[in-house]
């Protein structure tokens, strides 16, 4: 059996509030009120297209053998770099090894579902599974029905032959240039034409090509479809859609706009996610990825379904949520103002591409050393052993330290330095087992920081060289909760 | 075995500039105002100085590097001119320069001089700058007030104190610095503030608030030192005399290793206690008659009371809130109003405390004047709690 064998979601957890969109916005554009329900995923100031498909990698990597991945392929049509594969950086930051098949997959909504075809029809990998991360952080303009409707957010497949969950079935693309909206060579912000003639030309006709050929080729019907994905930010659009496919209304997938906003190429992706948290063995799931024409992909739900849950998963990602009233920050955040700094903004955030590299273990992978000598954990690793009783030279070995817990021992929160997000949170955090490290903090709620309380680690844009477009990534520290297990000194 | 510096050197004469935002002064201004104070009062002409040790901090930011701003502002001759840096120690290093090249009977007389133009750079606050090329890519943005606040947490979480305890006797240390601060002429702030003051001020690093913090300023601050034969010779009595230099530099233990749960300085605790036995102090509490102590931060102060072993671990909250360490206590800290106070441009600090303690022993201390002050503790500390160097100076009266 072929299939899908491991899925993760990831969705920032600050949500902006509809309404304070529609405040600042509807003396231009009275009809945003309407679209004023509920609220939207938005980025931090340090997550991007990248730092989330690492998250929604890292949640689907609970199911999946980091070894056994030969295939990433990372879907987006917001990659931060056009030059530098980005699907490179997601692997190394999810410690994937330096032997795999990577690729970059864009320019469309359905960037996601046909990198996934091409997954699924490349069949298993000489290391057995393949990954897609589909991440999108994509920005709109101010007042605009895509700021109201737009979410960001990132997810994650495995496929393969190992654990398969949802057996796959097929798939089919019908191709059109239908251009219902494009961000050309020189824009940052897309342009959209009108949303009636995308339904009934776009979503109406060209979905029905697609599907009901595969239905046709797979000999299924299409009342038998349980889960019928697709995404939208025309809320009503999927069940007109599954209406004239024949598709049950109870089949559609609830597209979650009041919860998050539609995470463009990604959403299909994070939709999927879903259905799989509440289908049954033996269900059937048809995805459809929309732009410039349809992709379709049929699968049919394993014993395993019920089963296999990731960490987070989707239900867990879209719960993690902190609401946010700010308008201005989110704005800020997305660089749709010019924004004060201050003068300890102003320092020069040359990266000495280098010195990166030669760091690249640590910054990217977050590697320490283990001494062979006296087992001592140490980040970041050094020429000698950092036990004074050790000293050892070169006796370190590599030590992947992302998946490890750690407890804050000191901390502050700085009003003075530069941060994007005043005020900056840092401290020294004590790793289980081991290691010890001065680093930043982020997700930090007032008050959830003190010494003792639990940090897990995520992969964050450390900071952004405007100068020479640019940003650098490290890992951050953000409080767990109490949920963890007390940590344990010493091995 | 080494015998130590003790008593190996005294002072011939020292300087100090005012302190402050000296927008009208050049470091060069700044190096001569302290220079020429420090000459006269040595009683020696310029040519007798045989050597030089040139402390700055941020040396990008003000003087530029090298030993030349040092030469050239006071148009030397041609000796060698050493110039030092060593973060907020840099003061005490480039004394220790000198005091060593004496010492070692390489010269007969040495200048010793700092200096800190902080005011030009367009910052309130120490200037944000560069900690190298590899330390950029993944330090936090850390202030210096946002990594000596950790302290407060480390400190609070071992000792179990509540947080407006620890609020309250860090204002202490504060009010009393501006009360110091008010009576030195030469000091950057003088207005006396209330501990409501200290404790309602708007937050920095958290729990460090406005007046937790030392003053950034502009001075300078320098010494010419000898022999004690040799200054008899140039008619000097009341001979002040070097004690003890340490130094102790973090190698990465704290940061990386060791159980060290962040509520004190290791280093200050390892160059406190070379110190003592350099000088042959067995009781500090009863032999050292003032402090001069590294309070970039209240909270700094606070822990280098109990690293100094000048109050037992955990007492100095109680011990400061008992005055202990004020004016009139039991063990004066920053008589002179402290970097709180008195002002901290880098360079100078190290300096400006042994000037301190230079006038406090000859008597020259106006105001401020401590009865029978014979032995003196400075402390410097450069860098972060979790990674810095420590430098501790005895200084005290030639007996």
């Amino acid at each position: 059996m072929f299939g899908i064998t491991a899925y993760g979601a990831y969705i920032p957890r600050s949500r902006l509030s509809r309404a304070a969109i529609a405040d600042a916005n509807d003396w231009f554009d009275a009809s945003l009120r309407g679209l004023a329900k509920g609220e939207r995923s938005i980025c931090n100031w340090d997550e991007d297209t990248i730092t989330m498909a690492v998250e929604a990698g890292q949640d689907c990597l609970s199911l999946l053998d980091a070894g056994s991945v030969g295939t990433l392929y990372l879907a987006s049509t917001t990659l931060p770099f056009l030059d530098r594969q980005n699907s490179v950086v997601v692997s190394q930051a999810l410690n994937l090894g330096d032997h795999l098949r990577t690729m970059d997959v864009s320019a469309s909504q359905r960037a996601a579902t046909s990198a996934l075809i091409a997954i699924l029809e490349a069949g298993n990998s000489e290391k057995g599974a393949a990954m897609l991360v589909a991440s999108e952080h994509r920005r709109s303009k101010c007042g605009s029905r895509a700021e109201m409707l737009w979410g960001d957010g990132a997810a994650a497949l495995g496929v393969g032959s190992d654990g398969v969950i949802a057996e796959y079935l097929g798939s089919e693309t019908y191709v059109t240039d239908f251009v219902d909206h494009y961000r050309g060579e020189d824009s940052t912000l897309d342009y959209e034409w009108e949303e009636r003639w995308i339904r009934d030309e776009g979503y109406l006709k060209s979905v029905p090509l697609a599907a009901s050929r595969l239905l046709d080729k797979a000999g299924v019907k299409a009342a038998d479809i349980a889960h019928f994905v697709l995404a939208s930010d025309q809320a009503k659009t999927p069940s007109a859609v599954a209406k004239k496919l024949g598709i049950t209304a109870e089949a559609v997938v609830d597209n979650r706009i009041p919860a998050m906003g539609i995470a463009g190429s990604a959403h299909p992706i994070l939709l999927l996610t879903s259905a799989f948290e509440f289908a049954k063995p033996g269900d059937l799931i048809m995805l459809a990825g929309f732009g410039q024409g349809t992709d379709v992909v049929l699968f049919k739900a394993t014993d395993q379904i019920t089963d296999r849950r990731p960490e987070t998963g989707f239900a867990g990602a879209i719960e993690r949520r902190r609401p946010d009233e700010n308008y201005n920050r989110f704005l800020s955040f997305n660089n749709l103002v010019e924004r004060e700094t201050g003068k300890r903004g102003e320092l020069d955030k040359q990266s000495y591409l280098a010195a990166m590299y030669r760091k690249k273990d640590l910054l990217t992978g977050f590697i320490g050393g283990k001494c062979r000598e006296c087992g001592t954990v140490q980040i970041p690793r050094e020429n000698y052993c950092v036990n004074p009783e050790c000293g050892a030279l070169d006796s370190q070995d590599d030590y992947p330290m992302s998946a490890i817990p750690g407890r804050v021992k000191t901390w502050t929160a700085d009003r003075l330095t530069f941060d994007w997000n005043p005020p900056a949170y840092f401290g020294l955090v004590e790793f289980e087992g081991g290691g010890r490290l001065m680093m930043d903090f982020t997700e930090v709620e007032e008050g959830s920081i003190e010494t003792g309380v639990a940090v897990s680690m995520h992969f964050r844009i450390r900071q952004f060289d405007n100068q020479r477009g640019f940003r650098k990534y490290f890992w951050k520290a953000t409080p767990s909760g109490q949920e963890r297990a007390q940590l344990t000194t010493g091995d | 075995m080494a015998s130590g510096i003790k008593d190996k050197v005294v002072i011939l004469g020292m300087g100090c500039s005012k302190f402050g935002e000296r927008w009208d002064a050049s470091p060069a201004d700044l190096m001569v105002e302290a220079f020429e104070e420090c000459i006269a009062d040595a009683g020696i002409e310029k040519k007798d100085i045989e050597m030089g040790w040139f402390g700055a901090g941020i040396d990008a930011y003000n003087v530029g590097s090298s030993a030349l701003p040092l030469s050239l502002a006071l148009r030397l001759s041609n000796i060698p001119v050493t110039k030092v840096e060593n973060m907020c120690a840099t003061g005490t290093e480039a004394f220790r320069g000198a005091v060593y090249a004496v010492a070692s009977g390489a010269c007969d007389i040495a200048l010793a001089l700092g200096v800190e133009k902080l005011k030009d750079v367009g910052y309130g606050g120490l200037p944000q700058r560069t900690r190298g090329v590899e330390n950029d890519m993944f330090w936090p943005n850390l202030s210096a007030p946002g990594s000596f606040a950790q302290l407060a947490s480390g400190y609070r979480a071992k000792h179990g104190i509540d947080k407006s305890e620890l609020k309250r006797a860090m204002a202490h240390v504060s009010v009393k610095s501006h009360a110091n601060g008010a009576k030195n002429p030469k000091a950057h702030l003088r207005r006396e503030i209330t501990e409501e003051q200290a404790i309602n001020a708007p937050y920095i690093a958290e729990p460090i608030g406005l007046y937790d913090c030392c003053g950034v300023s502009d001075g300078s601050a320098c010494a010419i030192v000898t022999t004690p034969e040799i200054a008899r010779r140039l008619g000097k009595t009341d001979l002040v005399s070097v004690k003890a230099l340490q130094l102790a530099v973090s190698n990465g233990d704290e940061a990386s290793f060791s159980d060290w749960d962040g509520s004190y300085l290791k280093t200050t605790r390892i160059a406190a206690q070379r110190a003592y036995n350099e000088a042959g102090i067995k009781k500090p509490r009863e032999e050292i008659s003032m402090t001069e102590v590294h309070d970039c931060f209240s909270i700094t102060e606070l822990v280098t009371m109990e690293d100094l072993q000048l109050s037992d671990e955990g007492q100095a909250v109680r011990d400061v809130l008992n005055g202990d360490f004020d004016a009139d206590g039991r063990i004066p800290c920053q008589i002179d109003g402290g970097l709180k106070c008195f002002g901290h441009p880098i360079g100078a600090s190290g300096l400006r405390m042994i000037y301190e303690n230079y006038l406090q022993f000859q008597g020259r201390a106006g105001d401020r004047q401590l009865s029978n002050a014979r032995l003196a503790l400075n402390h410097n500390l450069g860098g972060f709690p979790h990674q810095n160097i420590c430098s501790i100076s005895i200084i005290g009266r030639y007996e």
